[in-house]
């Protein structure tokens, strides 16, 4: 539904945004309050998104950037109610839309399902099911920063937008255009893959 | 529930995404299956890690300075009202170039640009194929036995020949004193659409008017154009799109079209 909704507004607020240039400064100046006001306490999360789906700070900076400035122009076709999906919903097309510049092979989208995508990171194992196993240790910040980045992107942005953006499986399903039943199917290989890296990594840890 | 269901629904029970209904499902099984039991207890350990490994990432100092200043709420002027839109608006871009210069500004701009471009394009074409498809059908009609379904000069019998073949009632009026004879109407398909085509002679000449819901771009007055010889005035009106297509030279077809705009608007009965 956002998805669609980004697809659509781009022209007609675009002219909008014209045609009212000689609209009312208050009007105005209650639209840039209140975009403010809702969008700036998402930074955080935007910002944490895009570090996740750029994988390095300058590319994601620009995109958050970018992000915002397009949510400002579009903010008129905002219907909420949450601000947090929409802005990452935003942000995700722009990644997107970046990748597919760039034709980088890890651009997002490109996994037409799920299955697909299990057969492609040989390094994934399924876990062994034994008591050892199922204590895992405390893995250090960086450890599972490095091991979350590693996922395969539509695990990569399914996890993240559950675990650090905290949005219910149907906010995600929004943002990523995809069913509830992807976003569920997604989360458990996410899960799954990552508890078999982070098996790995205790292993190789002294 | 066995374990294979089982296996996608505890991520569901863990993020508390299931109902009571299907949480004392999960919980059964789990009670009763050490694999699974397991694996809920890893899985919501991780959760627990990764919810201690702080994974959020607090946006950088900078970036949040120019965000803010980005949004930095415009004074409320009451006198000049345009003026301070475009000067807040004019230095964001400003502010925004001088911080960037490269991927944002470019990215924005030229999807922007491209968007345009792109509509541009694409309604060009389609009224483009639709001005082709008017000539095709145009030509098929002067086929012998192509030219009329019902064949007269009374625009009282051509007009309820319409009734239900066409979502529209398209005006029939006979220009017989206007010097255009009307001859009868037929159902023809533009773009795969189905229009009224009403049928006029001028002299040896033949006109086909095809009037249907609008197709295509929106349009802003008249649009000549000819193709293959052919003359075609493209109008719209009353919410319908009418493309006049001859062989007649542009000026009749012109004159044709004003005089079928004006009993159309005139009043009483025609």
């Amino acid at each position: 539904m956002l998805d669609r909704l980004h697809q659509q507004t781009p022209t007609a607020s675009w002219m909008s945004e014209r045609d009212t240039m000689a609209g009312d400064a208050c009007d105005e100046h209650d639209r840039a309050r209140r975009f403010r006001d809702a969008a700036l306490p998402c930074l955080d999360d935007v910002f944490t998104l895009a570090r996740y789906l750029m994988r390095n700070s300058a590319d994601a900076e620009d995109a958050v950037q970018e992000c915002y400035l397009r949510a400002l122009r579009h903010f008129d076709s905002y219907r909420g109610p949450a601000m947090k999906p929409w802005l990452l919903a935003i942000l995700r097309n722009i990644c997107n839309a970046e990748f597919a510049r760039r034709g980088r092979q890890e651009a997002p989208a490109d996994f037409a399902d799920d299955e697909q995508a299990d057969a492609t990171p040989p390094i994934w194992q399924e876990p062994q099911a034994s008591p050892e196993t199922a204590l895992l240790r405390r893995q250090d910040g960086d450890t599972i920063r490095r091991l979350v980045a590693a996922l395969p992107q539509p695990f990569r942005e399914a996890i993240v937008m559950r675990e650090v953006n905290d949005l219910s499986y149907h906010e995600i399903a929004e943002v990523a255009g995809v069913p509830v039943g992807t976003v569920m199917s997604r989360l458990a290989r996410a899960r799954s893959m990552l508890r078999s890296a982070w098996t790995v990594a205790e292993g190789a840890a002294p | 529930m066995n374990c294979a269901d089982t296996e996608i629904m505890l991520h569901a029970l863990i993020d508390g995404e299931l109902d009571a209904g299907h949480a004392r499902d999960v919980e059964m099984h789990v009670a009763a299956c050490p694999d699974c039991a397991e694996k809920l207890e890893a899985f919501r350990a991780m959760r627990q890690a990764m919810a201690q490994a702080s994974l959020r990432e607090a946006a950088p100092a900078h970036l949040r300075a120019r965000i803010e200043a980005m949004l930095a709420v415009p004074a409320a002027t009451s006198s000049t009202a345009s003026i301070p839109r475009r000067s807040w608006l004019a230095s964001i871009r400003e502010s925004w170039k001088n911080f960037f210069g490269g991927f944002a500004v470019g990215t924005a701009l030229s999807a922007a640009v491209a968007a345009s471009l792109v509509i541009a394009v694409v309604r060009s074409d389609q009224n483009q194929q639709i001005a082709g498809d008017v000539v095709s059908a145009h030509l098929r009609s002067l086929q012998a036995g192509h030219l009329t379904d019902v064949e007269t000069s009374d625009q009282h019998t051509v007009k309820p020949w319409f009734n239900g073949k066409l979502d529209v009632a398209p005006p029939v009026i006979d220009l017989t004193a206007q010097g255009f004879t009307l001859i009868g109407g037929r159902i023809d398909y533009i773009t795969g659409q189905p229009v009224a085509s009403i049928v006029y002679r001028r002299r040896k000449h033949v006109i086909n008017l095809f009037v249907g819901e609008p197709l295509g771009a929106a349009i802003r007055g008249v649009k000549d154009e000819s193709i293959q010889g052919f003359n075609i005035r493209h109008w719209r009106e009353a919410g319908l799109d009418l493309w006049a297509v001859s062989d007649i030279d542009a000026g009749e077809l012109d004159e044709f079209g004003q005089k079928f705009t004006a009993a159309l608007h005139a009043p009483g009965p025609p």
